[in-house]
């Protein structure tokens, strides 16, 4: 094991396990006031009225009339308001905001206000959607010949469903207007997401917004975009009444109105001509939600990997996102990748069991090579270790003498084993590192010959500070309590990106890494040094276009292959996990613990998905399940065996050889879940999460797969 | 029942006494009254666990307790059972396993896991699920959480057992606390601001 990888002690432990640690809602700043928002009731309308209640003096109501700058929140496009102009769009959607001093005085004033809409129509099945936001699609080979002339085509829908992030620490920010200058704290992803977007809503200079996140509860991709929602709010807010304004969501609040997983619909085909699989036919179909927020992203992300890690002669991807009347979707660790990846691991089991092969050893016979063509025509530039990961993990769980003994079952309790093979693209989607974000860091060595780490990048958990500090102190050769890193402050630090798409070590790392060489070499004990740098862009790359759907679209990618093993109650339909195994390649590996931490607890996020969440929504478009008693996550009792390992290699483009980690325990578990419950019932399934009531009806007749 | 009544209870080991109206939540009375603000709100409905501080030595869910019924009672938070400079075993192992990521969700898991030791100190793998299975973590899958609670357990159980109870509650029969746990400085900075974060 590289030394790097030997695990300290991470260094906000000691202030989060001795509740010291100080979130959103345990701040308190003088004359602060409480905002409660008042939400749409109806999925489409135009509002016709607003009753207000009867308020004392301290008490108001923030519209969009309230707002200095423009009513649009900038995420990717700019069509989310920051309280609504007039129309709703989904249940959920913010009209306006009560603001006061009194917390449950504010929640009850906001019960209170009567909102009366004109109903429009509404559509909730984006098959049915006349509003496509984003439309891609590419292809190899003459796909249609292969077709025409195969022998067999599997022909199939998949689907999978919305997940909620359900993060503990629910949204909340306070915005605190004075003297011309607005500050915007509390919990987030992306300080600087969040500044870009109030900057323009307040219609204020840059430089006098100021954005801080505090402790980050937790965030999977749910504080990337919305906080710059709940940014713009709090911030009109405050400037409207002149104090600082708190607006913390309650759970139910959370779960209503917050981003979720798109949900996708995914129909793939299949030739098969002389026992081989001779072309793909995908089409894909996201569920976008009532806004464009991140779908556009999410979208190429899935479609990228509509094909999995496997080469196929010739293909045809092409995919949407719709709008429908509900809460927009948006980031959830994978970023469309799992939905897709989900789809395509389900079929390979399905070809599998169509040519009579074993899962695992069809997933070797396709995997790409190191030097193929990808399928967005450009290049797999790395090695490729899948079949190696595929071994390591058949004879870690037994595998081959499992998926034997599986066979034919007839007892109450039936077991399975599944597999998934799968990557996750490292860093932002094409050329947006290059184009988008244009990271820039800066080393600041003190007088005192202490080293701060000036960088974007939130601790929302995943134990960035510890890793980015581990990886400076390494380079100088310092103690790592000389070595300075704290919560991110648009007005401290530079923009080095938004905590996403697992980039923050191997992106952020690098930059890290090279000022931290830097000034090694240019170190002058007892003076103050600045060093800066900025992205570079690999130039082995083939550049990105997204007019053709061209290129690589990332510079590598991180690896992984789960093993799932689970046994079916066929009497009541409960499934339980008995066993659950991973193997990653996430190059070098910067501290285990944090890493396998990360790991452990996307699979379960992901088996959880398998099998367990769903978000129910009723006819009117209204999500019924909006609590923790209704929205079930794995607890403590459902965690199975889990055994998670490492394949080793280094990026040489990373920090210490680290690749993506973050998202990448996220993509494979669910499917690796339904391939075991498809082995253990002998049939093939075609959604997750497959639930109990799904096993029911299946194990009685009422359904197939 | 919204008339303010006066409680005396026991808080982390001093006797306390409020008026306050009677049916306000005990998280709210800890949080807004006494500012321990370790004692987490994630739900309001008792599901998630965030809220777990220990009432006449069994954990219970904060946000479903009223003030009104801990006439009497002891209550320990997270501030009754460490100081950043001092943890409890349960604690400790907990950063030896790194089993914090968020750390929302981690003093409700303290106290339920200190809950489980003082009745239970030799728990098996499966008593610990049970004990931990009303607070939910989103983070780590609760693997390292669980083998650090077994390891706490079975280091306490080499301990003097007459040292160990003390250890983990530093005040469960009135003795003077070995330090002050309300008003210890933090050591995380809240602004992200101008001060240095420090480990001691």
């Amino acid at each position: 094991m590289s030394s790097i990888s030997q695990s300290v002690r991470k260094l906000d432990h000691l202030a989060k396990a001795s509740g010291a640690a100080k979130y959103v809602e345990d701040i308190v700043l003088d004359d602060m006031l409480y905002g409660k928002i008042v939400r749409s009731t109806v999925a489409h309308g135009k509002i016709r009225s607003i009753r207000l209640p009867d308020m004392p003096e301290g008490y108001s109501a923030v519209t969009a009339a309230d707002i200095p700058g423009v009513n649009n929140v900038h995420i990717v496009q700019d069509d989310h308001p920051v309280f609504s102009g007039g129309e709703v769009n989904y249940i959920g959607e913010a009209i306006l905001m009560i603001v006061g001093p009194d917390k449950r005085q504010v929640a009850k004033f906001a019960r209170a206000t009567e909102v009366e809409y004109d109903l429009l129509e509404t559509c909730f099945d984006p098959k049915k959607s006349d509003t496509t936001f984003y439309e891609y699609g590419y292809e190899e080979g003459d796909w249609r010949e292969a077709f025409a002339e195969a022998d067999e085509v599997i022909d199939e829908e998949i689907f999978s469903a919305h997940q909620e992030h359900a993060y503990m620490e629910v949204q909340g920010l306070i915005g605190d207007y004075r003297n011309g200058k607005l500050t915007v704290r509390g919990s987030m992803q992306c300080p600087f997401y969040v500044h870009m977007a109030v900057t323009a809503v307040m219609g204020m200079k840059p430089e006098d917004v100021n954005v801080i996140a505090d402790e980050t509860g937790g965030g999977f991709g749910g504080k990337e975009d919305y906080p710059s929602i709940l940014g713009s709010q709090v911030g009109v807010a405050s400037y409207k009444v002149g104090k600082p304004v708190k607006c913390v969501f309650d759970r139910r609040e959370d779960i209503t109105c917050t981003s979720k997983r798109h949900p996708a619909f995914m129909r793939y085909r299949i030739a098969i001509k002389d026992g081989k699989m001779t072309a793909v036919d995908a089409d894909i179909l996201y569920d976008g939600g009532g806004y464009t927020t991140l779908s556009m992203v999410v979208l190429q992300r899935g479609l990228i990997g509509a094909l999995g890690i496997y080469k196929f002669p010739s293909y045809r991807v092409h995919g949407k996102a719709v709008k429908t009347h509900t809460v927009p979707n948006g980031a959830f660790r994978g970023f469309g990748g799992p939905q897709t990846f989900f789809a395509m691991e389900l079929m390979m089991n399905h070809a599998a069991r169509k040519l009579g092969k074993d899962p695992l050893e069809l997933r070797k016979e396709y995997c790409a090579k190191q030097g193929d063509m990808s399928p967005t025509h450009g290049v797999y530039h790395f090695d490729i270790p899948i079949p190696a990961m595929l071994d390591q993990l058949a004879e870690a769980s037994d595998y081959h003498r499992k998926v034997k003994a599986y066979r034919n079952q007839t007892g109450r309790y039936r077991r399975g084993i599944g597999v998934s093979s799968v990557y996750h693209g490292c860093g932002f989607t094409g050329a947006g590192e290059r184009d988008l974000i244009k990271g820039v860091f800066k080393l600041h060595k003190r007088a005192d010959d202490t080293v701060e780490i000036l960088a974007a990048a939130v601790d929302m958990g995943q134990g960035v500070k510890t890793t980015f500090r581990k990886i400076a102190a390494n380079v100088l050769g310092l103690p790592e309590d000389r070595v300075i890193i704290v919560n991110p402050d648009t007005a401290r630090v530079p923009n080095s990106g938004p905590t996403v798409a697992s980039r923050s070590i191997m992106v952020v790392g690098k930059l890290i890494e090279r000022a931290a060489k830097r000034l090694k070499a240019e170190w002058k004990p007892g003076e103050d040094q600045l060093i800066t740098e900025k992205y570079v862009h690999p130039d082995f790359m083939i550049p990105w276009d997204l007019a053709t759907f061209s290129g690589d679209p990332y510079p590598d990618s991180s690896w992984s292959t789960n093993i799932v093993e689970v046994e079916v109650d066929t009497m009541l339909g409960l499934t339980k996990i008995l066993n659950a195994w991973g193997c990653y390649d996430v190059g070098t590996v910067i501290d285990e613990n944090i890493v396998i931490g990360q790991m452990e607890g996307g699979l379960l996020q992901s088996l959880g998905h398998g099998g367990i969440e769903l978000i129910n929504y009723d006819q009117s478009g209204r999500i019924r399940n909006n609590s923790l008693s209704d929205y079930i996550v794995p607890t403590a009792l459902d965690v199975p065996s889990l055994h998670v390992m490492f394949h080793k290699s280094e990026y040489f483009n990373g920090p210490f050889g680290a690749k993506a980690a973050g998202e990448l325990p996220n993509v494979g578990g669910s499917a690796s879940y339904i391939g075991a419950l498809e082995c253990a019932l002998e049939t093939d399934l075609y959604q997750t999460p497959f639930s109990t009531e799904d096993t029911m009806e299946l194990l009685e007749g009422r359904r197939n797969g | 029942m919204s008339e303010n009544i006066e409680v005396n209870f026991r808080l982390n080991g001093e006797n306390v006494t409020i008026r306050t109206k009677a049916n306000r939540r005990l998280l709210d009375v800890l949080r807004d009254d006494f500012h321990l603000t370790g004692t987490k709100e994630g739900c309001s409905i008792g599901e998630c666990g965030a809220c777990t501080v220990i009432v006449d030595r069994k954990a219970v869910t904060s946000c479903l307790m009223l003030i009104g019924s801990c006439e009497g009672r002891d209550v320990i938070t997270i501030e009754g059972v460490s100081s950043p400079d001092r943890l409890n075993p349960v604690q400790r192992a907990i950063l030896e396993h790194q089993a914090i990521q968020c750390g929302f969700c981690t003093p409700g898991f303290v106290m339920s896991a200190t809950a489980l030791l003082m009745e239970n100190p030799n728990p098996t793998y499966e008593e610990i699920k049970v004990a931990l299975s009303g607070n939910l973590c989103r983070c780590t899958g609760y693997k390292q959480i669980i083998d650090a609670i077994y390891d706490a357990a079975q280091q306490a159980n080499r301990a003097d057992p007459a040292e160990w109870d003390r250890n983990i509650i530093p005040d469960s029969g009135g003795r003077p606390l070995p330090w002050q746990p309300l008003n210890k400085p933090e050591v995380c900075e809240l602004s992200g601001g101008n001060e240095n974060e420090e480990q001691s």
